[in-house]
């Protein structure tokens, strides 16, 4: 670097800049966190969807699945799943249900979490509200997430 | 070594490549679990094994972070450690926590560590990377607090430089931005925003703040380049890191249900995220070429190279190959992403603690330099865990462009399942790959203990002035 550019320089660059830009980041995030009443289906948010969060939390969901696409990439991704099981959450249960304790041979298994009638209706209800988020584009790209 | 209380860092070294092996042990294992789904079935189950990988990522590299701090900031700071007692202690503290979190992940179900340590009181965990249980993330912040006293005591009462200026900025940065994992709101769009005020911030933010500074410090060490130059760098490079990465964040905002002009913004400003770590590239050449001494430490000044090399095309190629909302559209939550994630936290993170530890160590050890055999093993180490990241990168890039036109992109979409098992060819040579960086690492412990004659320091020179 030329000597006419000089530390001093590159260090205002660096206070101005970032202090500049961190601002406009806490504007962006007040207009956004003031804007999400139009997509982010809360007014779906029932105590039911919230101890359904509770669950997906306490069972490390997304230590396999995507949730609108954030996660593993090991199982489907769930923003969609509602959709994509008939808009039935009698269809989330029974999987989430069925899945065999020793696994599936050679094959990927979902572990058998053993959860009540109740928590099984929270966590297809919160799978459900999720489903409602009103994302872009409507993301995921299609039916198979 | 120019202050006894530098030799703190070793213990963090060795912590941190330990948890680094365990690691990786468990990345082979999640590798083969792609392919062969019912390894380890159900005792360690994928999100289990997942989630100790990521985790232990996390926890070697803020060993490495702290270690590196511990060793660069006396000798910046021209003193002693202000307390090198609480640096022990804290080294131990977060041990213990570590280990014993990790080992709650594998000993008990999920959802029963939750329960024990009463996650409902303030639920923080279950999402990603932030799965530790509450009462380990008060741990991380009590060690991180005790840390940057430690450490900000000793910058601010002795010689104050641009480099342990920075890197103490992003200390702290890196513990503020910690503070969001404590808030998890019931509504899912405002949490998963949030959630990236830790994971963003972290790694496309402050973390870069600390890269950049390690990476000075080692350059002004084995080049004996002008602090002036190194710090006119230093200081364009985090700018631009800051400039591009703030906004950057919106990046994640495309899909969320946040709103639509995050994919003009995340899109523009992640657009720049490559240039700070280009022009480290550039600036390591360059002040490798300018060199005033031949150290003897050849190893360090690989990786110092290395490192810039493999965090452009990691964190800024790759980076940039999905950034964009339209791409992203389709790239979003697939290998894609997980061939940028580990080439980006291998090029940037890991290696710039591998180094400082390259550096350092043999210092520490009494030694100006590793010897020429160690040298030699050290860099077959180097080179076989680089070439293996690479091609687990291009594997997972390949299964991530056929699973994008198989499940979302051509015209009869393919479910997840029947997709995932037409990539499998890729899953397969990516493990072999992964096999190949596991004996990198296995060679690269080795090079720790190899004999053979010390080096000497040449005179330093004066190379034909620019």
């Amino acid at each position: 670097m030329r000597e006419t550019f000089t530390k001093g320089m590159a260090r205002n660059i660096y206070y101005g800049g970032s202090v500049f830009f961190f601002l406009v980041f806490i504007g962006l995030t007040v207009d956004t966190v003031e804007s999400l009443p139009k997509t982010d289906n809360r007014e779906n948010l029932t105590e039911e969807v919230a101890a359904g969060k509770r669950l997906w939390e306490h069972n490390n969901c997304l230590g396999c699945h995507t949730l609108l696409g954030e996660g593993a990439y090991f199982a489907p991704e769930l923003g969609n799943v509602y959709t994509r099981f008939g808009e039935s959450t009698e269809a989330i249960k029974a999987f989430i249900k069925s899945r065999p304790v020793d696994g599936i041979p050679g094959r990927r298994s979902m572990p058998q979490f053993n959860l009540s009638d109740q928590e099984l209706e929270e966590l297809a209800q919160f799978l459900k509200y999720t489903d409602g988020i009103k994302t872009a584009r409507d993301w995921p790209p299609n039916i198979q997430g | 070594m120019k202050y006894e209380s530098q030799k703190i860092a070793m213990p963090y070294f060795i912590a941190a490549i330990g948890l680094f092996v365990g690691q990786i042990l468990f990345g082979v294992i999640l590798g083969l679990q792609y392919v062969m789904g019912d390894f380890l079935f159900p005792e360690i189950p994928f999100n289990v094994a997942r989630m100790v990988h990521t985790n232990l990522l996390i926890v070697w590299l803020l060993f490495g972070f702290m270690g590196a701090a511990y060793y660069l900031v006396p000798e910046e700071s021209e003193r002693e450690l202000y307390s090198p007692k609480l640096a022990i202690l804290m080294f131990w503290i977060f041990l213990v926590a570590g280990a014993l979190t990790i080992l709650g992940y594998l000993l008990v179900p999920y959802a029963t560590l939750a329960e024990i340590t009463m996650n409902d009181l303030l639920p923080t965990m279950g999402r990603e990377f932030l799965e530790q249980p509450t009462i380990t993330k008060i741990g991380i912040v009590i060690v991180a607090l005790a840390f940057i006293f430690n450490i900000g005591m000793t910058v601010l009462t002795g010689r104050k430089t641009v480099i342990s200026l920075v890197l103490l900025t992003g200390l702290v940065g890196l513990a503020v931005f910690f503070l969001f994992s404590f808030y998890n709101p019931e509504n899912l769009v405002l949490d998963k925003y949030f959630w990236w005020f830790v994971v963003h911030l972290w790694v496309e933010g402050v973390w870069e703040l600390i890269m950049a500074s390690l990476l000075a410090f080692v350059l002004i060490k084995v080049t004996g380049v002008d602090r002036e130059v190194i710090e006119k760098w230093l200081y364009i490079i985090i700018a631009m890191a800051l400039i591009s990465g703030i906004i950057g964040t919106g990046h994640h905002f495309f899909w969320i249900g946040t709103p639509d002009y995050w994919q003009w913004l995340g899109s523009v400003f992640s657009a720049l995220e490559p240039i700070p770590f280009f022009m480290m590239t550039l600036f390591a050449f360059n002040v490798v070429n300018k060199r005033r001494r031949d150290h003897p430490n050849k190893a360090a000044t690989l990786w110092a190279l290395g490192t810039a090399v493999m965090a452009f095309l990691g964190a800024g190629v790759w980076g940039f190959l999905h950034t964009l909302a339209p791409v992203n559209f389709y790239t979003h939550g697939t290998q894609i992403t997980a061939a940028h994630g580990h080439m980006a936290f291998y090029g940037a993170y890991v290696m710039v603690v591998l180094t400082i530890i390259s550096y350092s160590m043999p210092i520490m050890r009494g030694q100006k330099a590793g010897n020429a055999s160690a040298q030699v093993v050290e860099m077959w180490s180097f080179w076989l865990m680089t070439v293996a990241m690479v091609f687990i990168t291009l594997f997972l890039t390949g299964a991530g462009i056929l699973q994008v036109y198989l499940q979302r992109y051509s015209e009869e979409p393919l479910t997840f399942m029947a997709t995932q098992e037409k990539l499998e060819v890729f899953y397969w040579m990516r493990e072999a790959a992964g096999v190949v960086f596991l004996l990198g690492l296995i060679l690269y412990i080795v090079s720790f203990f190899v004999k053979g004659e010390e080096v000497v320091m040449l005179e330093d020179r004066v190379k034909n002035q620019v």
